[in-house]
């Protein structure tokens, strides 16, 4: 037990306790958000946050729940400092818990620094625009929804669908081209299953990656409202690694879902208003003091990419949580249970997909100058196939048009060759290839959103002749 | 000086005692760290403050100082290209005071209180001068800056000068003493006053076929743009900010994504205003409050940005101001008024939602200015909505609806099939088709009503013909109406279809606009005449032009597209003598 300094302010006052909230009466001096010790009467300690203070009340979130919390023998201290973890560049190769304690059974952690947890916003002046070109092998992020160095793009999945093994072949095979091997993965499990975080685990261990990866362990069995501090300390160590150690830092968040119903639980201890489907109102400011701290820093070599990864429930990309991630991430990568069901692996439904900041990462110089016009006309080509389908449904593929039974085609066939890929690990320009001659099924005149000199130097009509 | 003390502190909310004889919106410095706040309740010797900063580590018992002036925002040469957070501090200061990352309690000024302008008077000693009227310029950049008597001031000039001087010092002093400095300084909250208000007649001319041709808004007008995410509002925004035809534009980044803002703030510098031929950056003032930047501050920044494009209309010049978005505004008034314990009304909205909304779209406007040269000035606001769920019937959505007069409804069904702008033709509409008719008419443009009015009921006509093609196929319609759902494919596809990245296509002249649908609709034309005289549609689509209708975006010389008309002309016309 540490000793008690004559500064530390310690009562017993603990009046009302309510799910994961303790109230605790006449207390002076306590600063909002700071951390206090709670020691049960069995001698277990706890932490919490003070959430809402007036003049003699302090409203107090226990991370680790409020069960054997009693309000005669209860001690609350209120250690005067914010939520901090303690950092290091050790933290490689880790497991920790939810608030960053190793759980792996290894040594301490010997602290660089102690920081908050809760950083402070990027000044969008000090910001630096992402401008590198993410390869992931994966075809239809490549080319389609490219992931660039500082965006933060999520993986909106359904129950059951295949997010899990998208992110970690994303983790495995994602690089920038022509660089070394400069980074860093912090993964932060929030609410999974311990057989979800093994099979990451696995993966990484597999690919011989685990050493540079930090674990942030905060699994189903695992105190809820512990996961509030997840993601912040996780992003912390992000932020420690990425602009004082210069690494580019790939940040992994699953599942996003969980996080929200800690945050909605509290929200209802506190008999706030609740706003659409019983989330607080400012659901959105909190996402974004989450997802905000990606990026790149103008003058530090380093970077935060993140991929947070959300069920929807129900598939129900309305839902507030996918809804609000949307809004505040720089695009989505959408999972479909229909594509799923026809063998597409990944299944990634491309038309709901979408990369913000696709434009600053591709190109002459950066990627190819036919990349844009070849992800315009795949999509409208795909859309409108797609669309086809609808029709065939009811008229029959025969009361169609020439050109639109070749739509139909191209529409199957991109599903099977350019979406499926499997373990396979595909170079931008084997990718941009394939859409070529998937492109070729359709007439030449049809490729409006090409530009003629590109079609003169790629299409394989050219090609070949 | 009002003091009091910390009673209660609750997120971005504080409560203090000891505040009688405060008023509503003063502005307050909360704790040590004097961070910036505003009282927004008064509750006996209570005061509800809503505080701009971060709150953790405030302690109760801490004072609060009221600085008794209302939230204002420093006014004078300086705002153009400047980037601020939502209470006016220069962002660039701010990093040079505490680095990459916004701590906390640091108070700046909001322009250069150092800097030299060179003063040109046009008023002269003995000059009768009221509120509004022009006393001299400044150069900003390429702006004309004219320096105002600001609103209540008024007298006889006994001394001005030309020459160099800081925004604080007298570049004139009237009769009584008065001085008259380039700064001014005016409270958010209040509109600034100006003599009447007139009706929007020109249009905003803003390079975007689907805005100008189809829905246009005037300038002095409010138009709002709703739609999911993903759909384009940030980038129809910055669209608009890009390319309309006003001197002023304010971008306001409102609870929005950082790299965005990033995103403006290296591009701007490099774009040139296609008309004056300058950098875009020189003519416009962003205001960046990003979503993880405190709640309050998105709140005024709305206020913040508006209250600058007044001060600019007032010089006589017309603005443009894009708040992106609105919602998040909308969102950042409920968090406030939860923490109040307001009675909350729909989705926890607070009661006077709309009235805010209202208020703050009213602030647009067409107006004669303030002074004795009857100037006019003019502000158009476009606000982006973003609807939970892309569902229009939410409170924020509907209330705007009330108040805007052009409405885009961008569609996730277009946007996923990467049709941009996503713009719904049906949904849309404008109310200001009458009142600038007369504006095209005068521009040269005669036709534009009528081709405008057919292009709609083109597109109106396609929905019905599809409903009955995904009924019983394509092969079921007559040939008349077969050629309709073509020529509709190419009004959307080859018209309405528009790249913001495409060097050319993302700035069409309205001229080039009027002549490119103007030729898709000859071809209708020619195309409905001929087949009436027993030409099959099939031998029209394959005549040689039609790949070049869908090459018109691209052309730069406006002179190829109007031959096309000939050309549609000539080429079906040999079809019938074929026959």
């Amino acid at each position: 037990m540490k000793p008690v300094s004559l500064l530390t302010k310690e009562c017993k006052t603990v009046n009302y306790v309510s799910g994961p909230l303790i109230f605790v009466q006449s207390v002076k001096g306590v600063s909002y958000g700071e951390i206090a010790q709670i020691t049960l009467p069995n001698g277990e300690v706890r932490t919490g946050q003070v959430l809402d203070i007036s003049r003699d009340l302090a409203v107090i979130q226990v991370f680790e729940g409020t069960s054997g919390i009693d309000n005669k023998e209860t001690r609350v201290q209120f250690t005067g400092k914010p939520p901090t973890i303690d950092v290091s560049i050790d933290l490689l190769g880790r497991i920790l818990n939810g608030v960053g304690k190793p759980r792996d059974g290894g040594p301490d952690i010997i602290p660089e620094t102690s920081l908050d947890i809760n950083g402070m916003p990027i000044n969008p002046y000090a910001r630096d625009k992402p401008a590198d070109f993410i390869q992931t092998g994966m075809s239809t992020i490549d080319a389609l929804t490219t992931l660039v160095r500082g965006q933060k793009l999520p993986i909106f999945s359904g129950a059951g669908l295949p997010a899990n093994k998208l992110a970690a072949q994303i983790a495995r095979q994602a690089k920038v081209r022509g660089e070394g091997e400069n980074f860093a993965v912090v993964f932060v499990a929030m609410g999974i299953t311990y057989k979800e975080a093994s099979f990451f685990m696995d993966d990484f261990e597999r690919t011989g990656a685990l050493e540079r990866v930090v674990f942030f362990m905060n699994l189903a069995d695992d105190p809820t409202i512990e996961r509030i501090a997840t993601p912040r300390c996780a992003l912390t160590v992000a932020e420690y690694l990425a602009f004082t150690h210069n690494l580019h830092v790939l940040v992994i968040l699953t599942d996003m879902i969980n996080y929200c119903e800690a945050l909605r639980e509290i929200s209802t201890a506190r008999e706030e208003v609740p706003g659409r489907r019983g989330y607080p109102g400012y659901m959105y400011t909190d996402l974004a003091s989450i997802y905000e701290r990606a990026g790149r820093i103008k003058g530090a070599k380093g970077s935060i990419t993140q991929i947070p990864i959300l069920t929807m429930p129900d598939d129900d990309i309305t839902h507030p949580v996918p809804d609000l991630t949307g809004y505040i991430t720089e695009g989505q990568i959408v999972l479909s249970r229909d594509l799923y069901r026809r063998g597409a692996n990944p299944p990634i439904d491309v038309l709901p997909c979408l990369s913000r900041l696709m434009n600053l990462g591709i190109g002459a110089g950066k990627t190819r100058e036919d990349h844009r016009n070849v992800a315009d006309q795949l999509y409208a080509s795909y859309a409108y196939g797609r669309d086809l389908r609808r029709l065939v449904a009811i008229v029959g593929e025969e009361a169609l048009t020439e050109l639109d039974k070749k739509y139909l085609k191209f529409a199957d066939e991109f599903e099977k060759k350019f979406i499926t890929q499997g373990d396979e690990n595909r170079s931008l320009e084997r990718t941009l290839e394939i859409g070529w001659d998937l492109m070729s099924m359709l007439p030449e005149e049809e490729l409006k959103r090409i530009k003629r000199e590109y079609i003169q130097k790629y299409h394989p009509a050219f090609r070949k002749g | 000086m009002i003091a009091g003390v910390i009673s209660r502190i609750s997120g971005p909310v504080v409560l203090s005692d000891q505040m009688r004889g405060s008023k509503m919106y003063d502005v307050v410095k909360v704790g040590a760290e004097e961070l910036n706040g505003e009282i927004i309740r008064l509750d006996g010797d209570l005061a509800v403050v809503q505080v701009y900063e971060d709150t953790s580590g405030l302690k109760i018992g801490e004072r609060v100082l009221n600085t008794e002036t209302p939230l204002s925002v420093e006014l004078g040469p300086g705002l153009l290209s400047s980037i601020y957070d939502g209470i006016q501090r220069p962002l660039p200061v701010l990093v040079k005071r505490s680095g990459s990352f916004i701590s906390r309690g640091i108070s700046v000024d909001g322009i250069d209180m150092e800097k030299k302008w060179d003063f040109v008077a046009s008023a002269k000693k003995g000059d009768r001068v009221s509120g509004g009227d022009i006393v001299g310029t400044v150069m900003e950049y390429n702006i004309e800056h004219r320096i105002l008597v600001p609103p209540p001031v008024s007298g006889t000039i006994r001394e001005i000068h030309s020459g160099a001087f800081t925004v604080k010092e007298p570049v004139c002093i009237l009769d009584d003493g008065t001085p008259v400095t380039m700064l001014q300084k005016w409270p958010v909250r209040k509109g600034r006053p100006y003599r009447k208000k007139q009706d929007p007649r020109s249009l905003l001319v803003t390079g975007q076929r689907i805005f100008d041709t189809m829905f246009p808004v005037a300038k002095g007008g409010t138009a709002m743009i709703p739609g999911g995410f993903g759909t384009g509002k940030t980038v129809a925004e910055q669209t608009l900010a890009k390319w309309s035809d006003t001197q002023i534009v304010v971008y306001i980044g409102c609870g929005e994504r950082g790299n965005e803002m990033t995103d403006v703030l290296t591009e701007f510098p490099e774009l040139v205003d296609p008309r004056t031929k300058m950098p875009l950056i020189q003519r416009t003032i962003l205001i960046a409050n990003t979503s993880n930047m405190p709640v309050a501050a998105r709140e005024a920044s709305i206020y913040t940005g508006i209250t600058m494009a007044e001060y600019y209309r007032d010089m006589g010049y017309d603005v443009a101001l894009m708040a992106d978005s609105t919602s998040r505004w909308g969102e950042a008034l409920r968090e406030v008024s939860g923490r109040l314990e307001e009675m909350p009304g729909e989705e926890g909205y607070p009661a006077y939602l709309a009235t805010r909304l209202a208020a703050f779209y009213e602030r647009a406007g067409r107006v004669v200015c303030l002074g004795s040269d009857e100037r006019l000035g003019s502000i158009t606001i476009v606000g982006a909505v973003s609807p939970p769920g892309g569902d229009f019937s939410e409170p924020i959505t509907q209330n705007t609806l009330r108040i805007a007069g052009t409405f885009w409804a961008l569609d996730t069904s277009l946007a996923y099939r990467r049709h941009f702008p996503s713009v719904n033709w049906i949904k849309s509409y404008s109310l200001y088709l009458d009142s600038i008719q007369e504006w095209f008419l005068q521009s040269g443009f005669d036709e534009w009503k009528e081709m405008r009015d057919v292009t709609m009921y083109l597109l109106q006509k396609e929905v019905e013909l599809q409903e009955i093609v995904q009924l019983v196929g394509p092969d079921a319609l007559p040939e008349s109406e077969k050629a309709i759902l073509e020529v509709t494919r190419m009004i959307r596809e080859d018209f309405l279809q528009q790249s913001a990245y495409h060097e050319i296509d993302s700035f069409c002249p309205l001229e080039k606009q009027y002549w490119m649908l103007r030729v898709i609709l000859n071809f209708y034309d020619r195309t409905s005449e001929a087949m009436n005289r027993g030409v099959a549609l099939n031998k029209i689509l394959k005549l040689p032009f039609k790949p070049e209708i869908g090459r018109m975006k691209e052309q730069a010389d406006i002179d190829k597209i109007k031959n096309l008309m000939g050309e549609i002309d000539k080429n079906i016309a040999s079809l019938e003598v074929e026959k």
